[in-house]
């Protein structure tokens, strides 16, 4: 799939990436839109922001992340050698930290004195509440309601670190009903408030600021392959919801000869309706400010998503994958439930790393396709390498997982009375 | 006090109720609420208790601009399995049983879903005036503007406190029927004063251009009513039409009407 472009598709400013992207805002948003793309790109030429952004990095986040070879978990699955990149080491447990210091670092040029985020899970609103600690901003956080119930301790998490979260109990009460809330109250909030938006979605700037801050991944990653193994891997995998993670590690290999994966949320099968795999519907819409692909009914009614990763329940996907996709560059397919809960298994028994189920969904998409180009030719599958991206940690999914598995008090559902595949009981909607 | 033929029905409308002396009123209910008939029912009510314009606001998943009390609203109406063809019946019945001009709210995507074209056409068909669209900004309008140009339909596009006077001119240029003026940073939603960046707002419009340009979100009582109709030529009411309608049905839209336009106790 990985065909020759004459054309870069790297650094894509925006508004719009081909037919996707945009803004479509309350006009009483515009302003703030305006002011956040001056002072991004003010920042992004200003040598005394990099070195503040890069300062933060090493001594707080603790870049660069490592890249891990996993054999015995590469093993399980084909020929092809993996390595990971692990973004699950960074402070807060995954990349989204990346993103947060860079938007509270401008914020706080612009004078803005209050951070609200959305969050699913709860790692991008952990991650907003450790930057408003760091830097002494008051912090709002939205959850759905039917987030907060289960994800109680990442909802003490942030309270710990001084952030009052806000259930929301509007539409779906999941990610993207917080969103909404998030963007009602910047519209009453814009004179003293930034909004942290924590994925390459929403309206310009925010897919182009989100993506350059998570752009060290893949650069990182990049420097790093080459400087160990003297070469470039000849695929990267990378889960997408929004797809800050996925951009990020793309973003460097956009004009080499690198085939990309990005694996969605596929839920119970894209055949049941039941996930998130807006891509590969492939219904062009306008969510949250963006024309991207999107899940929606005949109406344009949103339809509610589905996957057993809260990172990955979107029902849109960032505008820049949207045109990837489009033009063919990078190839985007959705994993299962089922497959990303066996990925997640093995690599903790193989490697002794928790992944979190999002990154999960991406070292399955691996597993295939090492599995497929081994089928095809197992001495030349031996000579390749997939990059994963290890977006994040599982410490989070513990009881989602131990839940999968049955291993919880109580449960009937020992897995090692089954016939080797996933248990079908567990986790019920 | 315009002389110049207009094309614009919503202009007209606005246009008469100036010519007799009255600050235009402008109401908004949301399709299908709390049934497709009672929603006719109010509209007729609200036109027959003095409103000039009438919004039908088409419910949708992810209103990020509406208040609790319309978020509620709609989100009964999807609830209970909401087509968007049931917009383009409200809009034929009320059409045909008032004089008001009757738009409709709504956010983009609905519009983007059955093509702009399509959606134009249909309205046109049903006897609708125009669309507000409270998510489309003049800059991503090109399509928008190409159809209701084709069916003759307004098109209201808002401005807010912030807008630069760059941006308003732009607004001012793209609408056709009223300019929006959004009197407070914030969601819809009833409040007990309306801010004074709506004067400021409705200033900026008319020196900018615009012929009509009408304030919302905030305004629950006559005395809002009387004081925005200073310096603006048209009031939008929707959040304490949609609670009255909610709490008493459509004979309580008529009151809150009457009341709102200044006709109370009169008929």
């Amino acid at each position: 799939m990985s065909e020759t472009e004459s054309v870069s598709h790297r650094h894509a400013a925006g508004p719009y990436f081909g037919r996707f992207g945009g803004r479509w805002m309350p006009e009483s948003l515009v302003a703030a839109l305006d002011e956040l793309d001056e002072a991004f790109r003010a920042a992004r030429e200003d040598e005394d922001f990099a070195a503040e952004y890069l300062r933060l990095c090493r001594d707080y986040t603790g870049r660069p992340s490592l890249i891990t070879e996993v054999p015995r978990f590469a093993g399980e699955h084909g020929a092809a050698r993996m390595f990971l990149k692990r973004e699950d080491l960074n402070h807060t447990g995954s990349h989204k930290i990346n993103n947060v210091l860079g938007q509270a670092l401008i914020a706080r040029r612009m004078g803005k004195t209050r951070l609200i985020a959305e969050t699913g899970a709860g790692q991008h609103g952990v991650a907003t509440a450790t930057a408003a600690a760091l830097m002494g901003m008051e912090c709002v956080i939205y959850m759905g309601a039917e987030d907060t119930r289960r994800q109680a301790l990442n909802v003490a998490r942030m309270n710990l670190l001084g952030a009052t979260v806000v259930p929301v109990e509007n539409g779906a009460q999941t990610l993207k009903d917080a969103i909404n809330e998030a963007l009602r109250d910047w519209v009453a909030s814009v004179e003293n408030t930034h909004y942290l938006l924590g994925t390459v979605a929403g309206p310009h700037p925010f897919p182009s600021m989100v993506r350059h801050f998570h752009e060290v991944i893949g650069d990182e990653a990049r420097a790093q392959l080459l400087d160990t193994q003297g070469r470039l891997p000849d695929a990267v995998a990378a889960c997408v919801g929004g797809g800050s993670n996925a951009i990020g590690i793309f973003h460097a290999f956009l004009d080499d000869d690198v085939a990309l994966y990005g694996y969605e949320a596929g839920g119970d099968g894209v055949e049941s309706g039941r996930h998130a795999a807006a891509i590969t519907l492939g219904r062009s819409g306008v969510l949250h400010g963006a024309r991207s692909f999107l899940m929606q009914d005949e109406d344009g009614q949103t339809v509610d998503s589905h996957s057993i990763s809260a990172g990955l329940d979107y029902p849109s996907v960032g505008p820049e994958h949207a045109h990837l996709a489009d033009v063919g560059r990078v190839t985007y397919e959705p994993v299962t439930d089922a497959e990303c809960m066996r990925a997640f298994e093995s690599l903790c028994r193989t490697e002794g790393i928790i992944p979190a189920i999002e990154s999960a969904h991406a070292l399955a998409g691996a597993g295939r396709l090492s599995a497929a180009w081994t089928a095809e030719d197992a001495d030349a599958a031996a000579e390749r390498i997939i990059l994963i991206s290890l977006s994040g940690r599982g410490d989070k999914d513990v009881a989602t997982a131990a839940d999968w598995f049955g291993l919880l008090p109580g449960q009937e559902n020992d897995p090692t009375d089954e016939t080797g595949d996933a248990p079908q009981t567990g986790v019920q909607a | 006090m315009s002389a110049q033929p207009t094309t614009s029905r919503t202009a007209e409308a606005i246009e008469a109720a100036r010519a007799a002396g009255r600050t235009a009123f402008i109401g908004y209910l949301p399709a299908g609420y709390p049934d497709r008939d009672s929603s006719i029912a109010a509209a007729v009510a609200l036109a027959e208790n003095g409103a000039d314009v009438i919004e039908i606001g088409i419910p949708y998943s992810d209103p990020v601009m509406d208040g609790p009390v319309i978020q509620q609203a709609t989100s009964e109406v999807l609830g209970r399995g909401f087509r968007i063809d049931e917009v383009f019946e409200i809009v034929a019945a009320v059409a045909a049983k008032t004089d008001a001009a009757v738009l409709v709210m709504t956010y983009w995507n609905i519009i983007d879903r059955m093509g702009p074209d399509e959606f134009a056409r249909r309205l046109a068909e049903a006897g609708g005036a125009g669309a507000i669209t409270p998510d489309l900004t003049p800059d991503e309008a090109r399509p928008w503007l190409e159809a209701t140009d084709r069916y003759g339909l307004d098109r209201v596009f808002l401005t807010a406190p912030t807008s630069s006077p760059e941006r308003v001119a732009r607004i001012v240029e793209a609408t056709r029927g009223f300019v929006y003026g959004v009197s407070l940073m914030g969601v819809t939603g009833a409040r007990s004063s309306v801010s004074d960046a709506a004067e400021r707002v409705v200033a900026a419009a008319h020196g900018a251009g615009a012929p009509r340009v009408c304030v919302g979100l905030g305004v629950s009582a006559r005395r809002h009513v009387e004081e925005i109709g200073r310096y603006a030529d048209g009031v939008i009411v929707g959040t304490a039409l949609v609670a009255a309608l909610r709490d008493g049905g459509p004979e309580a839209v008529g009151r809150l009407a009457a009341e709102l336009s200044g006709r109370e106790g009169r008929d």
